[in-house]
């Protein structure tokens, strides 16, 4: 909500200005709609946990769910096939580097995410919130970063820490 | 010979070329080239398809018959069915999820025809129906609001022409040998249009965003629900809502019915079917900004947002899998650009880079656009590196290839700007090379 602080709302006061011009002669269609109505429409999940659902998983429940629905093509321990992505093992460092979901990824929540919005290819969507956190849980644990029976829920996703969390150099504020 | 000039005529106007030459291996002053009144190149051609007739021309046959019939959306002439997009096979495992490419080298000007636009999904083109889409802006907003497409096209538009790189454009020219591919193959992940939309910062405005709120998190309404971060000083200033790509509605490869366009930044940035934006206090981190779309350096650590597009060039003509079929002037034509300018200079070599000559580039190029450069050279049958190397407006250099590789671990792919070599044989075959 918008709040009363001084500093605040100079800094709002400098984003309507940059807009004003445009404001002006805007017509204003947009239709009122709440947050509410976007629950099962928002899938944005941010490494601080918020847009997590209800639910939990481990990897130990995750392993059917894996074999059954992604192993074909990332393989039985997230070893990848042709033109597919390894999931786990390997190193940014190696040679060759090998950037996988266990070795790379900066942040867990980016797993919950991406597989909720984009996986299986073929039917993305069609996992349930708990079948997702199963196999979150179970890609982590194929690189040893969650024990098997770790419970993964909107509390414990975001203290998972990735092995190569700070290895990331943040450049959004310094184009060239 | 008719009208030719004979081989003796010829001989004494390559003598008078060579003293106009602005750098090795027969580049030539564009200026002093007209000044001699040689600026057709067929006055310099020994022998060609009209000299080789000894008849006199006749009226062709579809001078003499009504041609076809009116259309309702209008197609290439079937002679030049061959320019179309270099596209791939179709993905099994990932249905949709690849990119076709721009034919650089068979195209001219800046501008690039909507049909021959390149395109990158990630799960396919959806077929969306206007009618039923909506964009909702929500998040860090006073009041989160939903549009629809028609809702839009009531809002004041504006009208830019922005080029449109993808970050894994010319990637291949990184890996350790160079591909035997044309200048489309390598670098034709690049297209420009002119691009009309309504602002973003229009819609914020409408909104609210609240005083907490530093970024936008977008998605599109694809299989693969694309997500893509974008800073809320970068939202505000030049991102659009692009409803329509040169003049028409955008293509559905394009995004139709509705894309952002985020001008001078990396391609996946402009999320295409858009259908969220959230603001936020920070980045989603989705799998396309951590997993792919980032540099990793050669310590391991990695660049993560990475947006602007480097300065870069590529000469498309002579360029790679062309031959050369006649000695004698040729024009040497491409196309430059940068993510954070305008195009203020381009120089051309013939000789691997040793030495230099400005090419002739347009006055008054918009920021953030293609640039046209040309600049004739007088091929006379040798071995020769031509290569070309931009400057833009904020003084950045195109890089050598060899510079650039420094600067990365040979895995990465993304934002490859080095300099285009491409190599002449005596034949006349034009190959890329790493030089």
């Amino acid at each position: 909500m918008f709040t009363h602080k001084p500093t605040a709302v100079l800094m709002f006061a400098v984003l309507l200005g940059a807009c004003a011009s445009a404001a002006e002669d805007s017509p204003r269609l947009g239709t009122p709609i709440t947050e509410a109505q976007l629950q099962g429409w928002d899938l944005i999940v941010a490494p601080d946990g918020s847009g997590l659902p209800a639910g939990s998983g481990t990897a130990a429940q995750g392993q059917a769910v894996y074999e059954q629905k992604c192993a074909a093509c990332h393989g039985m321990q997230g070893e990848g096939t042709p033109g597919v992505p390894a999931l786990a093992g390997g190193s940014p460092i190696a040679t060759p580097p090998l950037m996988t979901a266990g070795s790379y990824w900066p942040h867990a929540s980016t797993i919950f995410d991406y597989v909720r919005r984009a996986m299986p290819p073929l039917a993305p969507k069609s996992l349930t919130d708990t079948e997702v956190y199963q196999v979150t849980a179970y890609v982590l644990h194929l690189h040893n970063i969650v024990e098997r029976d770790f419970v993964l829920d909107r509390d414990s996703l975001p203290t998972v820490q990735m092995p190569n969390g700070g290895n990331f150099i943040d450049r959004s504020q310094v184009q060239r | 010979m008719n009208n030719n000039k004979s081989e003796l005529e010829l001989a004494h106007l390559h003598e008078q070329l060579r003293s106009e030459s602005v750098a090795g291996n027969g580049l030539i002053n564009r200026r002093h080239l007209l000044g001699l009144g040689l600026a057709g190149a067929g006055s310099l051609v020994a022998g060609n398809v009209l000299a080789a007739d000894a008849s006199g021309l006749v009226i062709p046959a579809w001078s003499k018959t009504p041609g076809r019939e009116l259309s309702g959306y209008g197609s290439p002439s079937r002679f030049a069915a061959g320019v179309t997009r270099l596209a791939p096979q179709p993905n099994a495992i990932s249905p949709g999820t690849g990119a076709s490419r721009t034919p650089l080298h068979l195209l001219q000007g800046t501008l690039t025809p909507n049909s021959l636009h390149f395109e990158r999904h990630h799960a396919g083109i959806p077929d969306i129906d206007p009618a039923q889409h909506r964009l909702v802006l929500h998040g860090m907003v006073r009041q989160p609001l939903a549009f629809s497409y028609e809702d839009l096209l009531a809002y004041p538009q504006v009208s830019r022409t922005y080029f449109l790189e993808c970050s894994g454009n010319s990637g291949a020219n990184s890996g350790p040998t160079a591909a035997d591919n044309s200048a489309g193959g390598i670098h034709g992940l690049l297209s420009c249009a002119e691009w009309t939309g309504v602002r973003l910062s229009t819609l914020l405005e409408e909104a609210g965003v609240t005083p907490e709120a530093s970024w936008i998190t977008c998605t599109g309404a694809d299989a693969a629900s694309l997500g893509r971060s974008v800073p809320l000083n970068k939202a505000m200033e030049d991102v659009i809502i692009a409803l329509y790509q040169n003049g028409e509605p955008i293509r559905p490869e394009q995004g139709y019915p509705m894309r952002l366009f985020v001008p001078g930044w990396e391609g996946n940035v402009s999320v295409k079917w858009l259908t969220q934006i959230k603001v936020t206090d920070g980045p989603a981190n989705f799998r396309d900004e951590t997993s792919r779309y980032t540099e990793l350096l050669p310590d391991g650590r990695a660049l993560q947002f990475t947006y602007s597009m480097g300065v870069k060039s590529v000469i498309t003509s002579p360029s790679g899998q062309m031959t050369l079929t006649r000695r004698g002037l040729h024009e040497v034509t491409g196309l430059a650009w940068s993510g954070s300018g305008a195009i203020r200079r381009v120089e051309i070599s013939a000789d691997g880079g040793r030495t230099w000559a400005d090419a002739h580039i347009e006055e008054n190029q918009q920021a953030l656009t293609l640039t046209r450069f040309r600049l004739p050279w007088l091929w006379e049958g040798g071995e020769a590196i031509l290569q070309s190397r931009a400057t833009d407006t904020a003084g950045n250099v195109q890089p050598a290839r060899a510079a650039w590789v420094a600067m990365y671990s040979p895995a990465n792919r993304y934002h490859y700007n080095g300099i285009q070599s491409w190599a002449v044989s005596a034949q006349g075959e034009v190959k890329n090379v790493y030089a």
